[in-house]
């Protein structure tokens, strides 16, 4: 390159713009390349295909009694699915949205009164929280207690006291006929 | 002192083309380290090598180790009963990240009595705070391997930490876990980086030394080498008294390898992580907890998250949070103070952050927290602006060969420093 020297007075016009361009380009194209190289090595961290395959489960609830709560694993998680009693949902939907940092009507979250499904991970740091077994502490509002950090859920699994900043969180679902019902 | 070069000619041959005998003089033999350095300047060279320790028995470890979800856990067990020594190498392994944490602690709190920290040494610093950085990162992976209750949980507690980001929080908790929660893709990416960074930490180490051998070692004194009566060469007299110190800290790791291996574990590690079933009480290892409390003292999930990375990061500013100009604690009334102060409050967190967030400990908690970061941003900078430091020594051989301020701290440097008066004589 430095040997190429040519007369010096088109090196100060022509030949000066002419290089930057070329050094532009050249930098703009390995920008290019780095991000092209870059970006799939992100992307292999995502889930794979056969992670993702693993949608949906099914859940029979002829066997769960009023009261009682199972815990089923969808997508490597536990979901609660809780038979409510008549007094819990009463609790849940009494409670008035003006008293919930996370403001959701129990009629959204649990369209079948009796049946409340929600994932069983705590929104603060991923903890399981405690309730679903009987002489669990169910803390303040009768729902589930995570142990962790001290976060409290109602009868609604919504989230009433503690660090957590959300409810815990409704997973899609259907029921296929009144006592089953196909999560994901 | 010893020719740099032996006559040899294959090391002369050797030499001409990558110099490594004369290298090796200037920086191991007779590199010049201030006289007056006690033994609160052994921890670097204890950091590092526990640093060599942890790779080769770590090294030892993965070729016996299985990580896969399925067969982690079993293969632990299989090192522990079945593989020759796999015992000795596990313990040495975990009891010594303890080990390597509290040497670099101590090195850590070391370089806040004295100032070392400050100008010309703030890239030096930044570096140790890396190499901190790195070291929290290697443990917490190297702890979730095992994949027993506590390594499961606090993967899952530690990684939904980033779900706080706002926005992108819940799309890069996924990336990390290549899932849907901590699951065997987190497991393997875990062992793969476990694996890397301790020998990034290894590069990060090498400039750390670059920087310090350019503006040598800080001292008690804080003030700087003027001239060659100020040095002692490193070796003998450093290589000797780090030596000692690496057969105390060996004493105390091997009491712990062998006599209570499994006393700063928890128990519930020895059951197979569960992801439908959180412990009762999550707790991490010791040299976490003050951070722990932090995280747990703001009642706020970002927030908390956020106290948690600055109560770190904040060390970055330091060099120019700290307002006085003279480095050394020994010759800052006030700062000594404050000095200590800060160290018993890093203690009280480390204890809130081992108890359950009730009762007392929840104001415990919030209020050595707000010291913590009150420390660096209000005390320190105001104690430089209106403390008035005693006097400072004119230089380190006039202090230390007299006998004078410095005897008492520096007692055996100072001893091992008037035995080589002589001998750097010779020198200049």
């Amino acid at each position: 390159m430095a040997d190429a020297a040519p007369p010096s007075e088109s090196l100060s016009e022509d030949g000066g713009k002419r290089r930057d361009f070329l050094v532009l380009a050249a930098g703009a194209m390995g920008g290019m390349a780095t991000v092209a190289v870059v970006w799939p090595l992100i992307e292999t961290m995502n889930p794979s295909a056969d992670v993702l395959a693993l949608a949906s489960t099914e859940v029979d609830l002829s066997a769960i009694e009023e009261g009682q709560t199972i815990v089923v694993k969808w997508r490597g998680r536990p979901v609660f699915v809780r038979h409510r009693t008549a007094d819990e949902i009463a609790a849940a939907q009494a409670a008035s949205l003006d008293e919930l940092s996370d403001p959701q009507p129990d009629s959204e979250r649990a369209p079948q009164a009796q049946w409340l499904i929600v994932e069983g991970v705590c929104t603060h740091l991923g903890c399981v929280p405690l309730g679903s077994k009987l002489g669990d502490p169910r803390g303040e509002f009768g729902g589930w207690f995570c142990p962790c950090h001290g976060s409290h859920y109602d009868t609604s699994g919504r989230i009433r006291k503690g660090p957590a900043p959300a409810n815990l969180p409704v997973p899609t679902y259907e029921f296929l006929d009144d006592t089953l019902v196909r999560i994901g | 002192m010893t020719t740099p070069v032996p006559q040899n000619r294959v090391a002369q041959w050797i030499e001409y083309r990558l110099p490594v005998f004369s290298w090796t003089n200037k920086h191991l033999i007779d590199y010049p380290a201030p006289r007056n350095l006690n033994y609160w300047w052994n921890f670097g060279s204890l950091a590092g090598f526990m640093l060599v320790l942890q790779i080769v028995t770590g090294v030892v470890l993965a070729m016996h180790y299985t990580p896969h979800a399925d067969h982690a856990f079993d293969s632990v067990e299989h090192i522990m009963r079945d593989v020759e020594w796999g015992w000795l190498m596990r313990y040495l392994h975990a009891n010594g990240a303890s080990m390597f944490f509290a040497v670099v602690y101590i090195h850590l709190f070391r370089g806040l009595y004295y100032g070392s920290y400050k100008s010309p040494r703030e890239i030096l610093w930044w570096m140790g705070v890396i190499i901190l950085l790195l070291m929290m990162a290697s443990a917490f992976m190297g702890y979730v391997l095992p994949w027993g209750q506590m390594s499961f949980w606090a993967a899952t507690v530690i990684t939904n930490m980033t779900s706080a980001i706002p926005w992108i929080g819940e799309t890069v908790v996924t990336w990390l876990w290549g899932g849907f929660s901590v699951d065997h893709p987190t497991l393997v990416r875990f062992y793969a980086l476990h694996y890397l960074l301790p020998f990034v930490i290894f590069a990060v180490v090498f400039i750390h030394l670059w920087a310090l051998h350019h503006r040598k070692s800080n001292n008690p004194l804080g003030i700087d080498i003027k001239s060659d009566k100020d040095t002692i060469p490193f070796h003998p007299y450093y290589t000797v008294k780090d030596m000692f110190g690496l057969g105390v800290m060996m004493f105390i790791l091997l009491l712990f390898t062998f006599y209570m291996p499994n006393v700063l574990g928890e128990v519930i590690n020895y059951e197979k992580a569960n992801p439908l079933q959180t412990p009762a009480h999550i707790v991490p290892e010791w040299y976490f907890l003050p951070f722990y409390a932090i995280l747990r003292a703001i009642p706020d999930k970002l927030g908390g998250v956020v106290a948690m990375a600055a109560s770190i990061l904040i060390l970055f500013i330091l060099p120019w949070l700290d307002t006085s100009r003279v480095r050394s604690a020994r010759f800052r009334p006030i700062y000594k103070w404050a000095f200590w102060v800060f160290v018993v409050d890093c203690i009280a967190l480390g204890w809130v952050g081992a108890n359950t967030p009730e009762g007392n400990f929840i104001w415990i908690g919030q209020v050595t927290t707000g010291y913590y970061f009150a420390h660096f941003l209000i005390v320190v900078p105001l104690i430089g602006k209106f403390e008035r430091p005693t006097k400072v020594p004119e230089s380190i051989h006039q202090a230390v060969l007299k006998g004078g301020e410095g005897a008492g701290e520096a007692a055996a440097a100072g001893a091992a420093g008037a035995a080589a008066a002589p001998a750097s004589g010779e020198q200049s």
